[in-house]
């Protein structure tokens, strides 16, 4: 077997703000953001499905906007604000989709979840009173294999009401 | 919405606390297969054969190793080779070609290196010559005279002859004389039917972190629906002792029977012991969708007499599973799986065929859907040919507890007029059918299974427990053994943690698969708090000073007569002083699965323009037993639904002529999202079963059975052509409207 000697690629050093921390680390060109988020800040909740943005078990909030972080080149972060799901409780608080979640039973296995709570958080703070097609054609870009949808449209149903009387 | 008979008062059992293991997983805490690194491990990559058949001549694997990061190769000369007629061997062969490739996708060498592009790289630089072999691709081509082998090794599973064949099983059933029946039929519906390959389509790969020490012993961390099998089926593959092998189970994002075997494990563990570092393997979607899984492709006859007034008399036909390139049983499970009307007259034929894809998995009520599809739309036929209610026909000739199933033997008490009225008594059923919409009824069976479970249960000092448990949990289970715990200790379900402990921290215990979980494993949590709860009044006994026989149990104390009652604090808080811990392990294989019926009903719109079916309305009603925690049995006939709903409308798998899958990623394999899909309305039916002690049947699979003729019917009924063939996508549905 060769001998680990071969001269590493240049990597980027990249700055950005991931849930609310300022973080810098380095990375290769073609690593993707979901891949820098797990390996090089271990924040493991958003999670690889498919790799090619067919899933959403990866997404990420960039500047406040919905992203697959695996199609998203790591050093494309750089200057960006990164939410992921580890960043949408407050402290000890969930917030509220995660709590109706829970409540609801809107996960199963869960592995779809931190997808799905980043995509409806992101829902939510553009449209605080969506029908259920609006959030059904929000979260169409997630898949979840184990529910149906049904509790998980639900529980983003209850958040949006929670939400709305905490906002009066 | 639960329909219940009468059963006692619980406290805990029945009720929708927030899961145990739900905090971890909203915030982004739970650790799955892949979210796990070991320090200094290495990535491993595969290279598999771009082939769908072909003889392994050479294998060079020089140039491969050599490469930048490059610390191990194997091939499947580093495999031991495991005599024909060990039940491992096709899944030793499958993760790890040896003589030839029999599939597209089928790994032929693994790399482990410094990082995954290292890793890929080299498997890519490894050289391969093949020698094509005829690829078989179809049960008709598979059954054809003179036709290829699919897989030289295959022998007809307990046919007793040694000769090679493409057929896996072949399972007859015959009871009375069909074909007096049929020659003394007032109606007769007589049809063909095709399903493609399916995939359980789980979010998260396949993926483990193997660490083989200096000493042997291999830490394995793999997301599974069963770390024992894993364990043994990973000893088994390499000819290892099981006892060198430990699996932690991490969480699993979905199997849907797709992880109840092994694919990366072996392969990881023969890396890391060559390179003396841990390997850990991610499988991509691609990977998934053309080397694991699927659910077979199907084909069907069947035939059907009634009588004018609805009786049905007599069931002919045939059912062929596509079963991929290895030995498997799919068909002789599908024999299993007819079971739902009386039938006094049967002659079936269930067979498996082996195929060049890949080897295939079971997938929720294996063989079941694609038997359900065919038999449930011919019913339908047969009450639009009689004009009559498709309910009424059904409840005129539903099962009930003594009648035959299909394999012979009577059935327990079971539930499947009572669903049948469930629905019948909907708002849903009750309603008018929507302008432009049709309505369609189907049904499914499922017999469950008991299976290995241990369970161990800790009593701590200041009243809490732990209860362990060898099952992963795939969908709330440990919410349901705290439940049961709850209701048997008589505390608080959140004053109890349940917990999914590794290979050699709790004792052996079967697959999380067969809808068992709930029902066997639960019965091993319960027996093990019943002795528990023995052992508190004893010492309650000699804590109170009065005679064992005067404690009773009640709402989580102990009470003698003249006493304050003693809570269970109390007495684990003085268990030094009594006798020591307070802990009980049982262990059992559990009997007595309740087979589980569901009925569904769904209102459709077909695009006259697209050929586009949209599910306006659909409502399921299943017999769940007893409901432990109702909102995760919803959860799982909700999701069952939604996969027979892809199962029907979407999904398939696309071949060439070599067999290349052409869409093997989410955006050309389409499962539901969630704008594909309405509510999906639930109608728990809580018929007992008498052999669990909370009556649990287990309702994980059924779900998924009855989707496919449910559409068709409706479909069917809004065209006026009768939908025969799987998936009813818009060109096929498109072609049918034609022919109209």
């Amino acid at each position: 077997m060769s001998e680990n000697t071969t001269t590493r690629r240049s990597r980027t050093h990249v700055s950005c703000t991931v849930n609310g921390d300022q973080v810098d680390f380095l990375a290769d060109d073609g690593t993707s953001l979901l891949d820098a988020l797990r390996d090089e800040l271990d924040l493991t909740g958003a999670k690889e499905g498919c790799g090619t943005g067919d899933c959403g078990a990866c997404t990420v909030l960039v500047d406040g906007r919905i992203n697959c972080s695996c199609l998203m080149f790591a050093p494309e972060a750089e200057g960006c604000d990164i939410v992921t799901v580890e960043g949408i409780a407050e402290g000890d608080h969930l917030h509220p989709l995660q709590q109706t979640f829970l409540e609801g039973a809107a996960l199963q296995c869960g592995v779809c979840t931190p997808g799905f709570l980043v995509s409806a958080k992101a829902l939510l703070d553009e449209n605080p009173d969506p029908t259920e097609t609006e959030i059904r054609y929000a979260l169409a870009g997630n898949l979840c294999r184990c529910t149906g949808y049904d509790k998980i449209v639900r529980s983003v149903q209850e958040a949006a009401v929670q939400l709305r009387g905490a906002a009066r | 919405m639960t329909i219940t008979e009468d059963r006692p008062a619980y406290k805990w059992v029945g009720t929708r606390p927030i899961r145990h293991d739900g905090y971890d997983k909203v915030v982004g805490k739970a650790r799955f297969a892949a979210d796990r690194n070991f320090p200094g491990q290495l990535h491993g990559a595969f290279l598999r054969s771009p082939h769908g058949h072909a003889r392994i001549l050479a294998i060079d694997t020089a140039a491969a190793e050599v490469m930048p990061g490059v610390k191990a190769v194997v091939t499947g000369a580093d495999f031991p080779d495991l005599p024909v007629g060990n039940p491992e061997r096709d899944t030793g062969i499958n993760l790890m070609a040896r003589d030839a490739a029999l599939y597209v996708g089928h790994v032929v060498a693994a790399v482990a290196a410094s990082t995954r592009a290292e890793a890929e790289a080299a498997a890519a630089a490894i050289e391969v010559r093949y020698e094509l072999l005829p690829v078989v691709l179809s049960i008709d081509e598979s059954m054809a005279d003179g036709a290829p082998l699919a897989n030289p090794d295959n022998r007809t599973a307990f046919s007793g002859s040694d000769d090679p064949s493409n057929l896996a099983t072949v399972t007859p059933l015959e009871r009375g004389d069909v074909d007096a029946a049929f020659e003394a039929a007032d109606v007769v519906v007589e049809r063909e039917f095709d399903t493609a390959w399916v995939h359980q389509g789980y979010i998260e790969p396949h993926a483990c972190v193997v660490d083989v020490g200096p000493d042997g012993r291999a830490d394995v961390w793999a997301s599974s629906q069963g770390h024992f099998r894993v364990r043994s089926q990973t000893a088994a593959v390499l000819d290892w002792d099981t006892a060198r092998i430990k699996v932690t189970p991490a969480e699993i994002g979905g199997g849907f029977g797709g992880k109840t075997t092994i694919y990366l494990e072996p392969v990881a563990a023969l890396l890391s012991e060559k390179s003396g570092r841990p390997v850990k393997i991610v499988m991509t979607r691609d990977e998934v969708l053309r080397a694991t899984g699927p659910a077979p492709a199907s084909k069907s006859r069947i035939r059907i007499a009634a009588t004018n007034d609805g009786e049905l008399t007599a069931i002919d036909g045939w059912i062929g599973y596509a079963v991929g390139c290895t030995n498997d049983m799919a068909g002789f499970v599908g024999a299993m799986s007819v079971a739902s009307y009386k039938f006094p007259n049967l002659k079936m034929e269930f067979v498996g065929a082996l195929t060049n894809t890949p080897r295939s998995a079971a997938y929720r009520a294996p063989s079941a859907p694609q038997a359900a599809f065919a038999i449930e739309s011919v019913i339908d036929e047969i009450a639009q040919a009689l004009d009559m209610d498709p309910i009424e026909l059904r409840l005129k000739n539903a099962v009930v507890e003594g009648d035959l199933t299909s394999m012979g033997g009577p059935h327990p008490r079971v539930g499947f007029v009572e669903c049948l009225e469930a629905i019948r008594d909907s708002e849903h059923y009750r309603s008018s059918v929507p302008e432009g919409a049709a309505r369609g009824i189907g049904t499914g069976f499922w017999f469950n299974i008991g299976e290995q479970s241990s369970a161990t249960v800790n009593l701590n000092e200041d009243g809490t427990a732990t209860v362990i448990t060898g099952s992963p949990d795939i969908g709330g289970s440990r919410a349901s053994m705290a439940l049961m715990a709850a209701e048997e200790l008589g505390i608080d379900v959140h004053r109890i943690t349940p917990v999914v402990a590794d290979t050699e921290s709790v004792g052996f215990t079967d697959v999380t698969e067969g809808s068992r979980a709930t029902f066997a494993t639960g019965m091993a949590v319960v027996n093990a708090c019943r002795e528990l709860v023995e052992e508190l009044k004893a010492r309650a006994a000699t804590i109170l000073g009065v005679g064992a026989d005067a404690v009773e149990w009640v709402d989580g104390a102990a009470v003698a007569a003249d006493k304050d009652p003693l809570p269970l604090a109390g007495i684990t808080a003085k268990a030094k002083g009594t006798g020591g811990p307070l802990t009980v392990t049982a262990s059992l294989n559990a009997g007595g699965a309740g087979p589980s019926f569901a009925v569904h009903c769904c209102d459709v719109v077909v695009d006259d323009e697209t050929g586009r079916v949209e599910v306006l309305r659909y409502t399921t009603a299943q017999d769940a037993g007893t409901a432990i925690h109702p909102s995760y049995v919803e959860g799982q006939m909700q999701g069952g639904t939604a996969q027979g709903i892809g199962w029907a409308l979407n999904e398939e798998y696309v071949y060439d002529d070599d067999g290349t899958m052409l869409n093997a990623s989410f955006l050309d394999y389409r499962v539901p999202v969630a704008s594909d899909l309405p509510m999906i309305e639930t109608i728990i039916v809580e018929v007992p079963n008498p052999a669990h002690p909370y009556g649990v049947r287990g309702v994980g699979e059924t779900g998924i059975v009855p989707p496919m003729a449910t559409i068709a019917n409706a479909v069917s009924r809004a065209t006026g052509v009768r939908l025969s063939s799987l998936p009813m996508s818009p060109p096929k549905v498109l072609a049918a409207l034609d022919e109209r």
